[in-house]
């Protein structure tokens, strides 16, 4: 196994609509990761898209649409994809590239236009339900996630101010950061007082609908060191897909993110994922997820993660900072870009280039991680300088 | 760094229609054979398993929702690779390398008969500006078609005989339901598409799902007694855009074989291998295949064709399983398809006139309006 480093990162604005199409947007973000390091076009063996559903941009094979903004031309090209998780699995993808030798510098660009699709992009999302059994209910993924948010506030007895707290940090945080689509000071009032669109889920525990993109380049140790005094290393990938029965389960925990998150610290060598990860951009689409990926990723115990945030342990100054990008809520959430910008995040922490969003304490270790489908996917993604 | 080898594959369907089975119950059908051929067991003994498809295909979005269950792979590394399925091989053969896992399970299926409209959807696979207004696959094709056979000198009975070359390959093949006897007449006297492209130059639309299992060196020898090696692989792109392309030659297929060869450390392709599986869609897709992986070149292409180089029985067998033409056109399954054809007849289960065939190329186009392309070199 050949050991990869992240030596470039790039993004667009997070906004809810661009005028760039996907391609411009894909290019952007591209040219960005590679003039951080200091490559060309040329120098790129090999490309790897993610993107969520088709049905945004009304394209079929979206891949293959994007491929020239992307920088696939005359290249191996490809794309892959398991949903919302895809943000931080397109790395992974172009992890085993360079890990198994076949390339030795591959470009990793993540791509989502949602505006496209109105009058919401929600409505897309009616299309991922099992078209005999859910479709007809008329069900969206407000409902799914509502009945998750719910249950995991009955078992562990947690608060709607609670996970306002969410919300409130990840929309300060977000302040910092140059991109952000929805940065804002707000409190917990605020969250607790806005508009319930499926009851728990008010309009502030949500991220929103966003266009953007991000991209990031991995190369060999060899050629890392050569171009680079400060490669990131990826040293743990993992990822995990539950069940399509999410009804047959208790959506109080995620287990399968457990296992993602297993399959990662084995690899990276890791025990105590508490005490050993330093910092963590989690997949935060709806305030409570935060709270839900810390426990799937045993950085809090179950039921531990709404007190680790009511003590300020995950704020950006605290012991274990959580999203000091002001993740999904606060920068915004186009899809596949959203995790993309998690990888990027956890990169310019750990070179310290994070400006006023670097955390407090000195970094060595973090993990990036992003959720998807059917409340189904987990992907994790370790980083080390 | 470990070699891999493939040591089961499965299939099921591989039929105009299959009202009898959803594509969950042909996934879960086509995986039990591979787990049965291979001796696995998908709980327990599969590190990663990996699924081609696209969600317009399927008429669902975020569509790798759906794959887990049927294949075994409930709360396990499971992915899609939007792409066709020999991509989806290309990565799983890059985990083991890559020594993340040394068993990989690779899926990819069709369900066309449930598509009410394959044209409509092929068309949404433009460019949706300055494309999708002007082309459809027919007169894309018909464009690049008509572009090759101009710069080959090549008459309208040149694909023609690949069609019918191919359709009669597929009679020895139980699993091609479109084969047939036709001459070349007949292919020439199907009714006018876009001139040239004739309805008998176009794959038929198939159902069917292809699942192949990997593994490394060490297992694959525990495993198995046969097991088919991987020795190269490639996968390329060219412009998306259609308008920019050379129509006179397949970039894909060029730049995705010279990276199998270089792998493999193929230096003669014309000689190595004993039979090659090729995208044969609308027949000339063949013939500017095969120049594209250095087989044969645009001088000596027509001379072959004509002699009958590429039949069954020639000495460079191309299709032996009927290509596309015979077996439907399974979308993104395509290569998978061919990959379980050809480590079939490397095993010696393929046309007997195969019998003893040791070096074997399959080679996958993605279908219009894509030019992606890739390339699998196998061996026993």
């Amino acid at each position: 196994m050949r050991r990869v480093a992240v030596v470039g990162a790039g993004m667009t604005l997070f906004r809810h609509r661009m005028l760039e199409t996907g391609k411009e947007m894909a290019f952007e973000a591209s040219r960005m990761a590679l003039d951080q390091a200091g490559l060309d076009i040329k120098d790129v063996d090999s490309v790897v898209l993610g993107s969520a559903p088709d049905a945004f941009d009304g394209v079929h094979m979206k891949g293959e649409y994007l491929l020239d903004g992307a920088g696939g031309t005359r290249k191996p090209y490809t794309r892959v994809f398991v949903g919302g998780g895809t943000g931080v699995f397109v790395p992974i993808a172009a992890w085993w590239q360079v890990a198994s030798g076949v390339a030795d510098i591959v470009l990793v660009v993540g791509e989502e236009k949602m505006s496209p699709l109105l009058p919401h992009p929600q409505y897309a999302f009616w299309s991922i339900f099992d078209p005999i059994l859910e479709r007809p209910l008329g069900v969206t993924l407000l409902w799914i996630f509502s009945l998750e948010m719910r249950r995991y506030m009955h078992v562990y007895n947690v608060s709607e101010e609670d996970i306002a707290l969410v919300a409130v940090k990840n929309k300060r945080n977000a302040l910092d950061h140059p991109a952000a689509q929805l940065a804002a000071n707000i409190t917990v009032d605020d969250v607790l007082k806005s508009e319930p669109i499926c009851w728990p889920v008010k309009r502030l525990d949500v991220s929103p609908t966003s266009d953007g993109a991000a991209a990031v380049v991995l190369a060999s140790e060899d050629i890392a060191r050569r171009i680079t005094d400060d490669p990131v290393w990826i040293t743990g990938v993992g990822w995990n897909v539950d069940s399509t029965y999410w009804t047959n389960r208790d959506l109080c925990y995620p287990e399968y993110l457990e296992k993602a998150a297993n399959m990662a610290y084995r690899m990276a060598h890791i025990s105590d994922p508490k005490k050993e990860i330093d910092f963590a951009e989690v997949y935060d689409p709806f305030d409570y997820k935060e709270l839900h990926h810390m426990e799937g990723l045993q950085l809090a115990r179950r039921g531990e993660a709404p007190k680790l945030t009511r003590e300020g342990v995950t704020q950006r100054d605290g012991d274990l900072p959580i999203n000091p990008s002001g993740g999904l809520l606060g920068v915004g959430n186009p899809i596949a870009a959203a995790g993309m910008m998690k990888i990027a995040e956890v990169f310019w922490q750990l070179r310290g280039e994070a400006g006023k969003r670097q955390v407090k304490k000195p970094v060595r270790r973090g993990l990036a991680q992003a959720w998807g489908d059917l409340m189904q996917v987990g992907t994790v993604v370790i980083m080390e300088r | 760094m470990t070699k891999v080898a493939i040591i089961g594959v499965g299939y099921s369907g591989y039929a105009p229609l299959t009202p009898h089975m959803s594509f969950k119950e042909m996934m879960f059908e086509a995986a039990k054979r591979a787990y049965t051929d291979a001796g696995i067991n998908p709980r327990t003994d599969v590190g990663s398993f990996i699924c081609c498809e696209e969600d317009l295909w399927e008429g669902i979005s975020i569509t790798d929702e759906y794959v887990p269950d049927q294949l075994g792979g409930a709360q396990r590394a499971v992915c899609t690779v939007s792409d066709d399925g020999l991509v989806g091989l290309i990565n799983g053969y890059m985990q083991i390398k890559s020594g993340l896992t040394d068993v990989v399970v690779v899926e990819s299926h069709s369900k066309l008969s449930n598509v009410v409209s394959q044209g409509d959807v092929t068309r949404m696979s433009f460019e949706p500006y300055y494309e999708r207004p002007f082309l459809t696959a027919e007169t894309a094709v018909a464009l690049e078609m008509r572009r090759y056979m101009f710069e080959r000198e090549l008459d309208d009975d040149i694909p023609a005989m690949v069609v019918a070359k191919n359709k009669k390959n597929g009679l020895g093949n139980p699993r091609a339901p479109y084969s047939a006897i036709l001459s070349m007449d007949e292919v020439l006297s199907s009714p006018m598409v876009c001139e040239p492209l004739r309805k008998a130059h176009i794959p038929e639309p198939a159902d069917g799902c292809s699942v192949t299992v990997l593994a490394s060196e060490e297992k694959a020898r525990i495993l198995v007694d046969q097991p088919v090696w991987i020795r190269g692989v490639g996968w390329f792109s060219d412009t998306p855009w259609v308008s920019q392309r050379d129509f006179s030659k397949a970039v894909y297929a060029e730049g995705s074989s010279k990276m199998a060869y270089k792998m493999a450390g193929v230096n003669t392709p014309a000689k190595h291998f004993d039979f090659i599986e090729v995208d044969d869609s609308y027949g000339y897709k063949e013939l500017q295949h095969l120049e594209a992986l250095g087989v044969y070149t645009k001088e000596n292409i027509k001379r072959a064709v004509e002699v009958g180089e590429t039949d069954l029985r020639g000495p460079l067998p191309v299709n032996p399983s009927g290509g596309k033409i015979s077996l439907g056109d399974m979308v993104e399954a395509n290569g998978l398809v061919r990959v379980v054809e050809a480590v079939l007849t490397l095993r010696g289960q393929g046309p007997r006139s195969l019998r003893g065939a040791k070096h074997a190329l399959v080679q996958s186009w993605r279908g219009p309006p894509t030019a992606s392309g890739s390339t699998v070199i196998l061996e026993v």
